[in-house]
C-alpha cells in the first residue's frame, strides 16, 4: 500500500465521520481536532474506522501520533510495514 | 405539528411513514418533519389506528397544526382525537384546499411531560409559537428561511414568478387573497417594503453546515431559547475543580484491552457521574413549565452537541438513570451521530430533564452554561487538563476538570447545588467506574 493509498483511505474515513468537511480543502498539516473541529467522539469514531480498514490496534497511547493527516499517514505507513 | 422546543414555531412535513389504516403504538415514528434542528422523526405517544393524514408532504406548518387523526382503541373513526399526543389534535380537520386549519387549541404543542401534568404551554410571553389570531400559518416570517419559494404556499402564478425572480420565499409574505393566498400585489408590496434580511438571503448564500440544517434558523432558535432562559430563569452558578486522575487511570486500563469501537470516552464517565449524583439532589432534575415546577422521576439527560461550523443542539438520552458506562457511551455515540446527521426523534428534543454541556479535550478550563428551558439545571464541564493538584500531601500533576452548575433559583439554592457538584466529584473519585 503506497503512501497515497493510505492517505486516500484516511481521507475517505475522515469524510465518513465528518461528512461536512470538504476533501478538497483539507491540508495535510491540519490538526484533526483544533483545525478540522473533530471532537473526541468524532476522533474515536475515526480511530475505529482506521482500526477496521488497516487492521491495526491503534492503542490510546498512540493517539497523539495521529493528530494531523500527515502524522496519521506516517503512523499508518509505519505500523503497517512493521 | 408538535413543538420540538420553546424555540420552534414551524416545521415542514417532509415524509409520512404511516398510511391510513395503519396501527400505531406508543413510540411509532409517524412522520419526518424538517426543522432548524434537522429532520426530526415524529413519534406518537399513544396507540391507535391512523384515520386520516391531513397534512401534506411539503407543507410548512405552525406548531399546533393538525397533522393526522388517530383513532384510539374503542373509538371509531374520527372519534379518536384524544389530545395528548404529538400528532393528532382535538380539533377536527377542515383542510381548505389542502391548507392547515389554524390552531386555537390551548396547548397543542405540549412537550410530552414525564407525568400527566396539566397541559401547560411553554410560557408563551413574547417569544414562542402560535399566533392567537387566525393568520395563515405559512405567511409567518419565521418560515421564511426554510420554505423554498412556491412550496405549500397558496399563491397565484404571477406571485410565484415574481417571488422566484426576487429570490424571496413566498412563505415570508402575508397573503391577502382567498384563504391567505399570496397574490402578485402582496409580493410587490413586500418588495417595496424591503424584504427582511433573512428572507432576502438566497438559499445558496446562507451558511449551512450540512444538508438539512439551516444555520441561520438554528442561530435564531438558539437565541430565542437562551433569551427566554435569561428572562425567565433566575440563574445561579457554582463551580468546582475535580481530580479526574483516578477516573482517567481506570479508563486507560479498561480501554487498553478494547478495540477502538468499544472504548469509553471520559465524557461517558462525566455524564454517568452527573446522572448518578442527581439521586442526591433530585430537584435539579425536572421541568419548570408555566408557573409550576414538576420534578421528573426519570432522568432524560440532554447532551449539548456542537455542530461543526457553529450551532448547538441538545437532544436528550432518554431514561439514562440506570445506564452503565458502556450503555451510556453507546447512547452518546448514537445520539451525537444522529444529531450531526439531522435525524433525531421528537421525544429526544422535548423531554430533556437536565442538560450536560462538555467542552471535550481541546476546550478551555470552564464552561458556564445557560439553562435550556424548561429545565432547571445545566452542568458544564471544561476541558480536562493536567493541573498541579495537592494529592496525598504533595503537589503533583494530575488530570483535573472544572465542573460548573447553572441552576434555577426558583427550584434550588446554592447549598443544594454545591451538594450536587460535590457528589459528582465523589463519584468520580471512586476507583471503580463511577
Amino acid at each position: 500500500m503506497t503512501r497515497n493509498d493510505i492517505l486516500a483511505g484516511l481521507v475517505a474515513e475522515l469524510i465518513d465521520v465528518a461528512p461536512d468537511l470538504d476533501p478538497a480543502a483539507l491540508g495535510e498539516n491540519d490538526h484533526l481536532q483544533d483545525d478540522l473541529g473533530l471532537d473526541s467522539m468524532d476522533f474515536l469514531n475515526l480511530i475505529s474506522r482506521l482500526h477496521k480498514r488497516f487492521g491495526l490496534p491503534i492503542p490510546e497511547s498512540d493517539y497523539p501520533r495521529l493528530a494531523t493527516l500527515a502524522k496519521a499517514v506516517a503512523y499508518l505507513e509505519k505500523e503497517q510495514a512493521g | 405539528m408538535p413543538s420540538l422546543g420553546a424555540d420552534m414555531d414551524t416545521g415542514k412535513l417532509v415524509e409520512w411513514l404511516v398510511a391510513p389504516g395503519d396501527s400505531v403504538t406508543q413510540g411509532t415514528v409517524m412522520a419526518v418533519v424538517e426543522t432548524q434542528k434537522g429532520a426530526i422523526e415524529i413519534e406518537i405517544f399513544e396507540a391507535g389506528e391512523v384515520v386520516d393524514l391531513v397534512a401534506q408532504v411539503g407543507q410548512t406548518l405552525p406548531v399546533g397544526a393538525l397533522l393526522a387523526r388517530i383513532g384510539t382503541a374503542g373509538e371509531a373513526g374520527g372519534g379518536g382525537d384524544r389530545e395528548p399526543n404529538a400528532v393528532a389534535s382535538r380539533r377536527p380537520p377542515e383542510p381548505a384546499r389542502g391548507r392547515v386549519p389554524e390552531t386555537d387549541l390551548p396547548a397543542p404543542a405540549k412537550p410530552a411531560p414525564a407525568k400527566p401534568a396539566p397541559a401547560k404551554p411553554a410560557p408563551a410571553k413574547p417569544a414562542p409559537a402560535k399566533p392567537a389570531t387566525a393568520k395563515p400559518a405559512t405567511a409567518k416570517p419565521a418560515t421564511a428561511a426554510s420554505a423554498p419559494a412556491g412550496e405549500a404556499v397558496l399563491s397565484s402564478p404571477a406571485a410565484r414568478t415574481l417571488a422566484a425572480e426576487a429570490k424571496i420565499s413566498l412563505a415570508s409574505i402575508t397573503g391577502s387573497g382567498p384563504s391567505g393566498a399570496v397574490l402578485l400585489s402582496d409580493v410587490e408590496r413586500h418588495l417595496a417594503a424591503g424584504a427582511s434580511p433573512v428572507s432576502e438571503t438566497p438559499e445558496a448564500g446562507r451558511p449551512t453546515a450540512r444538508k438539512g440544517l439551516d444555520m441561520v434558523e438554528m442561530r435564531r432558535a438558539i437565541a430565542a431559547a437562551m433569551t427566554r432562559a435569561n428572562r425567565d430563569i433566575p440563574h445561579y452558578y457554582l463551580c468546582h475543580e475535580i481530580d479526574l486522575q483516578a477516573a482517567q487511570d481506570r479508563l486507560a486500563t479498561l480501554n487498553i484491552e478494547r478495540t477502538p469501537d468499544r472504548r469509553l470516552l471520559m465524557g461517558a464517565l462525566l455524564i454517568r457521574a452527573t446522572v448518578r449524583a442527581l439521586a442526591k439532589v433530585p430537584e435539579l432534575n425536572g421541568r419548570h413549565e408555566g408557573d409550576a415546577y414538576v420534578p421528573s422521576g426519570l432522568i432524560h439527560c440532554g447532551l449539548a452537541v456542537a455542530i461543526r461550523g457553529g450551532g448547538l443542539i441538545a437532544p436528550a438520552i432518554l431514561d439514562a438513570a440506570d445506564m452503565d458506562p458502556d450503555t451510556l457511551m453507546e447512547a452518546m455515540r448514537d445520539i451525537v451521530a444522529r444529531t450531526r446527521a439531522g435525524r433525531l426523534r421528537n421525544s429526544e428534543l422535548t423531554r430533556g430533564t437536565i442538560t450536560v454541556s462538555s467542552l471535550g479535550e481541546t476546550g478551555v478550563d470552564a464552561l458556564f452554561g445557560v439553562i435550556y428551558p424548561p429545565q432547571v439545571a445545566l452542568v458544564g464541564f471544561g476541558a480536562p487538563r493536567l493541573k498541579p493538584v495537592v494529592h496525598d500531601g504533595a503537589v503533583t500533576p494530575r488530570l483535573a476538570v472544572t465542573v460548573s452548575l447553572a441552576a434555577d433559583h426558583r427550584v434550588s439554592d446554592g447549598r443544594r447545588g454545591a451538594l450536587f457538584l460535590a457528589e459528582i466529584s465523589r463519584l468520580l473519585q471512586d476507583p471503580e467506574l463511577p
